[in-house]
């Protein structure tokens, strides 16, 4: 049996990714895929935790998680889209209409 | 009468204050006057029907209602009670009364002015707080009237609020109370701490039953409660606030500054004379407070040219007799002359003031003279309380006053003869300068220019009273309306004949008024101010009856040939003396005040109430909170850039600390 500290281990890194990612990177197709690292990370820990405990809980909540996933791609890369067409970019740092 | 209806006596003025308080404005003239005089009315109707109910029950008259406990801690109890004695109806008698007919006379008086139902609801709301303070069985609920009559009072004495003079003089006559006030209070609280309860039946109780209570905290409690009396009854130091008072409608002047509220502190010394019977010291600073204001006002009056200014000044000389009638502990003598004052001073101001308005607003006498003729009624009205106030018989004035002059002269106290001496020469002046007045305005010729009437008013030269704009269809000098002389008429006869009441053993009566007040005062019998059997006879008080007269006939004749036989010649004279500046400025004593107290007091407050506190503390402290403030944001909006980028960063800085501290805590409760 894999002990647990493994799974915990590989999402914190996974997590930490996306969270790198998230901050580093100035295309938003690549920040809209760390998010969805970063939620996959939780969702490791999750079932890791799930597994465990032998507990039903944790699973539930990633279904959970998987469903809000899934609706906010389809809202965020509409989004995206609407917005490539406007602006012809994606770099978010020429998207700053709302500041100031 | 039922007890229970003693709430109603009160509790109707203040209805009709309420009606016109809040609806009057929309209301016509006549239905203001009509519900001012209905409530009113029925209150006096009360006292009336409480009077005859107590007189046929022939009762040790005494009758007193507590409702439910009031102010209840541990240690100290007040009752919200009422209770009725012989002093009490007469108290009563006086202020529904006069009150009543003051308040008719008014409905003319006031009938062309702006905010006829504000004077009316200000007028039924004094009556309230006026009946309230006779009714009341403690000093706390007469406190609660004590205030209240001086709210009504300053709200009547800047009824004209427009005019500067009047609300100066309505602030004026507010601070200078409070500093009295503040003597009250703090004998209540003295009463409190010795006492533990303010109910007047268990004070006056305890300290009957202590018969070697004597001076100590009895004479502090007695000294605080004069200077509350002196400046609520505008006895020297505080009286300086009655003449500027005069600035109200004269009704007002003749209710409130003249026949009740003034005698408001008289009426709380003779209430707690169980207490002043005990301290020699008090009674002495009272009979000489009263002495000494007595000759000053009368001094004062006698230069005043105003003719309000003349009677308040004799109002303030009148009540210093009644201080010195309580001085010697002749408390019934003291509410005698209350009484009769209550009747001749209400008369002399409601005269006055129908001279006024006969004369659209006209206030100077020297501009006055002549008027006997063209207002009749009002001058044998006038004429009627001249007499009665300068102590003429068969006037009213006469008897209370010579009864305090007798009860004086022939007290225990050390400074008699002197107090005595000081009240007789008081009653010469008093004489003198009302038969001044009486002879300049209704006398010689017709100083004032008919056509002009009008107009000299509303030049605004004429600082006191009568409001300039109220006459717009001036028509010369006319007499007044019967709503305003039957009030008159009315108040002559109880000029009168209300003295008779008290007319004494030595010329041939009863004194009445005497006896029906022993029950109240039977214990002031022993007092030590108190009348010396020794010196009491009838021979005695027959010859001092004698010399008063013979100084009020002085007065008149030196009034007759200085301002009838020879007018002018007096004042050409003596006009550029140093002695009549004095007297004329009223020896100055406002502008000692203002030097003495008011400047200090003022710069004091502008320097360093100003400068430290208004400056340094208030505003400083706001102006640190905005530097502040507007320090932090200008650092913390550098944190809102727009750039998501750098927010997801401060949110993932964020959660990274929240993390260490859980991590750290946690590791600590391991």
């Amino acid at each position: 049996m894999v002990p647990i500290a493994y799974y915990l281990v590989l999402a914190a890194v996974l997590f930490c990714i996306g969270i790198g990612s998230f901050l580093i990177k100035r295309n938003i197709i690549t920040i809209f895929m760390s998010i969805e690292l970063m939620l996959n990370a939780v969702n490791l820990t999750f079932v890791a935790f799930a597994h465990q405990w032998k507990l039903v809980h944790g699973q539930i909540f990633v279904f959970f998680v998987m469903v809000v996933a899934a609706a906010e791609a389809a809202v965020g890369l509409a989004i995206i889209i609407a917005i490539f067409r406007a602006r012809h970019t994606l770099n978010v740092d020429q998207i700053n209409l709302m500041k100031n | 009468m039922s007890p229970q209806y003693l709430w109603f006596i009160p509790l109707l003025p203040f209805l009709g204050f309420l009606v016109n308080g809040t609806v009057g404005r929309r209301l016509p003239r006549a239905a203001v006057a009509g519900v001012a005089l209905l409530f009113t009315g029925l209150s006096a109707v009360l006292v009336a029907w409480l009077w005859v109910t107590m007189k046929a029950a022939n009762a040790p008259l005494s009758m007193s209602i507590a409702s439910r406990p009031w102010i209840t801690v541990p240690g100290f109890h007040v009752d919200f009670a009422f209770a009725v004695d012989h002093l009490t109806l007469i108290m009563l008698g006086v202020i529904t009364g006069v009150g009543f007919l003051i308040h008719l006379y008014s409905v003319g008086y006031m009938a062309h002015e702006e905010g006829y139902w504000r004077f009316f609801a200000y007028l039924n709301l004094f009556m309230f707080f006026m009946l309230v303070l006779v009714l009341a069985e403690s000093f706390l609920l007469l406190f609660v009237g004590w205030e209240g009559v001086g709210l009504a009072s300053y709200l009547l004495i800047g009824f004209y609020f427009t005019k500067d003079s009047a609300s100066n003089a309505g602030k004026k006559a507010f601070v200078v109370n409070r500093i009295g006030d503040f003597g009250f209070l703090l004998a209540m609280f003295l009463t409190i701490a010795h006492f533990g309860t303010l109910s007047f039946s268990r004070v006056f109780a305890q300290i009957t039953a202590q018969p070697e209570l004597h001076g100590g905290f009895l004479t502090a409690i007695a000294l605080l409660l004069v200077l509350g009396a002196a400046g609520k009854s505008a006895q020297i130091p505080l009286y300086v606030w009655l003449p500027d008072a005069m600035e109200g409608p004269t009704p007002v002047s003749a209710l409130i500054h003249a026949a009740t509220m003034v005698t408001a502190g008289i009426y709380m010394v003779a209430r707690s004379h169980v207490l002043f019977d005990r301290s020699p010291l008090a009674l002495s600073v009272v009979a000489v407070i009263g002495a000494t204001t007595a000759i000053f006002a009368a001094c004062i009056g006698l230069v005043q040219n105003d003719i309000k200014r003349v009677l308040a000044y004799s109002t303030v000389s009148q009540l210093g007799y009644m201080f010195m009638g309580c001085g010697v502990a002749a408390y019934s003598a003291a509410v005698f002359h209350l009484m009769t004052h209550a009747f001749f001073k209400a008369l002399l101001f409601l005269a006055a003031g129908s001279v006024i308005h006969s004369l659209s607003g006209e206030q100077d006498m020297r501009v006055m003279g002549g008027l006997r003729k063209r207002i009749p009624v009002t001058f044998w009205t006038m004429t009627v309380a001249v007499f009665a106030i300068a102590g003429f018989w068969p006037f009213a004035g006469f008897f209370s006053k010579d009864e305090i002059l007798y009860q004086t002269f022939a007290s225990n106290n050390p400074l008699a003869k002197v107090l005595w001496a000081v009240g007789v020469i008081t009653a010469g002046l008093t004489s003198f300068y009302m038969f001044r007045l009486w002879f300049k305005t209704f006398f010689g010729a017709e100083r004032f220019d008919e056509a002009l009437l009008g107009q000299a008013a509303h030049a605004g030269a004429h600082p006191a009273g009568h409001d300039e704009n109220q006459h717009p269809h001036s028509h010369g000098v006319h007499e007044s309306p019967w709503v305003m002389l039957a009030p008159l008429v009315v108040l002559a006869l109880l000029s009168i004949i209300g003295g008779w009441v008290g007319n004494p053993e030595a010329l041939g009566g009863h004194n009445e008024i005497q006896h029906f007040l022993d029950p109240v005062f039977a214990s002031t019998a022993h007092a030590e101010g108190a009348l010396n059997a020794d010196h009491v006879s009838h021979g005695l008080e027959r010859g001092l009856a004698a010399v008063s007269l013979l100084v009020a006939a002085l007065g008149l004749g030196f009034a007759y040939l200085f301002y009838y036989r020879k007018p002018g010649t007096l004042g050409a004279k003596s006009a550029n003396s140093g002695l009549y500046r004095l007297v004329a400025n009223k020896f100055y004593v406002d502008e000692l005040y203002y030097f003495v107290i008011v400047k200090p007091l003022e710069s004091g407050s502008n320097f360093l109430l100003e400068n430290v506190v208004e400056q340094g503390v208030v505003n400083g402290s706001a102006r640190a909170l905005a530097f502040i403030t507007r320090g932090g944001s200008n650092l913390t909006q550098r944190m809102q850039s727009g750039n998501i980028r750098s927010y997801a960063g401060w949110l993932a800085a964020g959660a990274a600390v929240v993390l260490f501290i859980m991590a750290v805590t946690s590791l600590h409760l391991r």
